[in-house]
């Protein structure tokens, strides 16, 4: 029974094994200092590396954030096959409306919560076996391959950003595997960074409804959409005072 | 004059093969609820996305610093030259390591991918205490057995002093590592705390001393040897003082954390209004795990009683488990605060306190690890001299006039 992650993977297309195959090479050089071989498929040339150039972030306006739309939360699930079981408590969520409410002023604020790929993840400093790993260009990964199922990363997330895969799964998706008794989160959708697509399913899902809360770019690269907006007008981590210097930023809050 | 004499236990006895059974069917059962918890995925268990380590952790947690306590017998005579306790040595050795393989089975079998052992095996981070908690396990075993045979063998035992002291300088640093585990977690409100660790290392010199003394009077019962009066009742001491030690810290902790107005919130939900983690905490941890074991310890005359000294031996161990339920799992319920001193929602249980219920499955291996634990003290003292045959008041003055006069 236990071997049946493995068999699931030997069953899906090529896509997926090499993703599999990539997310432990890194898994294993993710140490090594400089560039590390994350061989993509076919939207990315083979001999490009990922590297720090870049640092994939997001940046999340709450002023436009709805309180009653969570078209992010249900794009996230489609794109990674997260099936809602009717179980809330053990059911994964990569990414989750969050209501904060102001006590004094009644006022709420609504924002989507997600792993905010910290530059210094505390997941990935507890994580026993190196599974939680930080790529080069800053997206926070769990490696399938590693992970023995310990929970101390969720732990030690202070966002909560992570789950458990509490139950055998079907129907997974090629482009984005999973295993019972793993811990996941999101991954900031990696196999479409890689593909070149320079965007994520919620960011996507938040424009297409015509809020544009979302904006997913290279934090590195001055000449982003999300640098510029960053430098115009800022953007606050939450809980700055831990130091963790989050990938992911807000406004509004 | 005469030593002290060891043998190993007649295990001829029907008495002796229904314990055994009893404790090794115990164990299979534990294995196979956790071998159904793996099948079935751990969402028919009580943890969730929210409390992700359940009762096998609060068991686990707890037979691993108390088998560092339970070397603490050893300790004191080797270590500290108490001559005293040296006849007890290799039980509080044989004990350890049985209590620490207990716990690390629980551990094992409640980890998400038990097969991938071979994994936490072979990759380390050196960066997580929880590494480096394999490694320091793995060694306490490894110098503990060395310990005993240093004990065991003739030949060998001017090397007894410094295996004790070595294993009694690692079995410190393991615990302060176990406790670290929580240390580390910045971000959780119930365990962001340097005293944690020191707290740690004084739970397991109770735990282990409680465990010990119930498993000395009830092999020397079983086995009609004799223990005297003197030595249960200096390990009865040593216990309570133990024991007050504990209150001592966590009277410390809480008024630290009083002081810190970021704590507030937390320390409401313990000493106040967490419903079953209040209650456990003040009833559980503070009147059943330490006042009351404190008096029957040392006042009159319940401390002249054997039954009462093994009444607070129990009520020590079931006051722990009720402190490190509250720990770790009131610690967990507790909501993570993202934005101080705001209402946070969400579908994900933000800002509520999480429920948690041990399912069966989870109770089974918890008390399985337990029942493996003693089953490999059960087997160890049949086959090896682990026990004095008598620990009598003559036997032990004769035993330590010997020693001095060394
Ligand atoms: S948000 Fe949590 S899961 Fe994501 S990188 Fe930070 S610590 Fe890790
Ligand atoms: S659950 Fe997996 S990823 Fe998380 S700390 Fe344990 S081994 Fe690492």
């Amino acid at each position: 029974m236990r071997y049946k992650l493995d068999l699931d993977i030997e069953e899906v297309n090529t896509d997926r094994r090499d993703f599999l195959r990539r997310a432990a090479t890194v898994g294993g050089l993710a140490i090594a200092p400089g560039v590390i071989l994350y061989q993509t498929g076919a939207a990315k040339p083979a001999d490009q590396a990922v590297s720090s150039q870049q640092r994939w972030g997001m940046l999340v306006n709450t002023n436009v954030c709805q309180e009653d739309c969570d078209a992010c939360v249900t794009a996230c699930n489609e794109e990674h096959g997260l099936w809602d079981l009717g179980r809330p408590e053990t059911d994964a969520q990569w990414i989750r409306k969050l209501n904060v409410k102001d006590k004094q002023t009644g006022h709420v604020t609504s924002l989507p919560m997600m792993c905010q790929h910290c530059e210094n993840p505390p997941c990935v400093d507890v994580c026993p076996t190196g599974a939680s790993f930080r790529r080069e260009d800053g997206i926070v990964l769990v490696d399938k391959h590693t992970c023995i199922g310990c929970r101390y990363c969720m732990l030690a997330c202070p966002y909560k950003a992570r789950s458990f895969v509490h139950e055998p799964l079907q129907d997974q998706l090629p482009h984005s595997p999973r295993g019972k008794g793993c811990v996941e989160s999101c991954t900031l959708c990696v196999h479409k960074v890689d593909r070149g697509d320079n965007n994520t399913a919620c960011a996507e899902a938040c424009a297409k409804d015509g809020h544009q809360a979302l904006l997913f770019g290279d934090l590195n690269d001055p000449s982003s959409e999300i640098s510029k907006q960053l430098k115009q007008h800022g953007g606050t981590q939450i809980r700055a005072d831990l130091g963790l210097n989050t990938g992911v930023r807000y406004q509004g809050i | 004059m005469e030593t002290t004499r060891f043998s190993s236990i007649d295990a001829n006895s029907l008495q002796y093969w229904i314990l055994l059974g009893g404790l090794a069917l115990a164990t299979l059962v534990g294995v196979l609820a956790a071998h159904h918890m793996d099948l079935e995925g751990h969402h028919i268990s009580g943890m969730s996305n929210q409390i992700v380590w359940g009762f096998p952790h609060v068991a686990a947690i707890f037979l691993i610093i108390a088998a560092s306590g339970a070397l603490n017998v050893a300790s004191i005579s080797s270590v500290f030259g108490k001559t005293d306790y040296k006849p007890l040595a290799r039980m509080s050795g044989l004990l350890a390591i049985a209590l620490l393989v207990g716990g690390l089975a629980i551990l094992v079998l409640d980890l998400g991918r038990p097969d991938l052992l071979i994994v936490a095996m072979t990759k380390y981070n050196f960066k997580s205490i929880f590494a480096w908690n394999i490694f320091l396990y793995t060694g306490f075993i490894v110098i503990t057995v060395i310990y005993l045979w240093m004990m065991m063998e003739r030949k060998m035992n001017k090397f007894i002093k410094v295996t004790g002291f070595a294993a009694f300088l690692w079995r410190l640093i393991l615990t302060t590592g176990t406790g670290s585990i929580f240390g580390f977690l910045v971000a959780r409100q119930a365990y962001d705390a340097a005293i944690m660790a020191p707290l740690f290392v004084i739970m397991s010199f109770a735990f282990g001393m409680a465990t010990f003394i119930l498993v000395l009077m009830a092999s020397y019962k079983w086995t009609h040897r004799t223990l005297g009066d003197v030595m249960l009742s200096k390990l009865k001491n040593l216990l309570g003082i133990f024991v007050a030690a504990i209150l001592y810290f966590v009277l410390a902790y809480h008024l630290a954390n009083l002081y810190a107005t970021e704590h507030h919130g937390i320390e409401r939900f313990i000493l106040l209004d967490g419903g079953i983690y209040t209650f456990l905490f003040w009833a559980g941890h503070i009147v059943i795990g330490c006042l009351v074991p404190l008096a029957l310890v040392f006042i009159k005359p319940m401390s002249q009683s054997r039954g009462m000294t093994m009444l607070a031996a129990g009520l020590v161990i079931m006051g722990g488990i009720a402190q490190l339920y509250v720990i770790i799992i009131g610690g967990q319920a507790y909501p993570l605060v993202l934005f101080p001193g705001m209402e946070e929602s969400s579908s994900f249980f933000d800002g509520v306190v999480a429920e948690y219920t041990p399912s069966i499955f989870e109770l089974l291996l918890g008390f399985g690890g337990i029942c493996l634990a003693l089953a490999i003290v059960t087997v160890g003292i049949a086959i090896l001299e682990f026990l004095p045959e008598s620990l009598s008041d003559k036997a032990l003055s004769l035993d330590s006039a010997r020693s001095n006069s060394i």
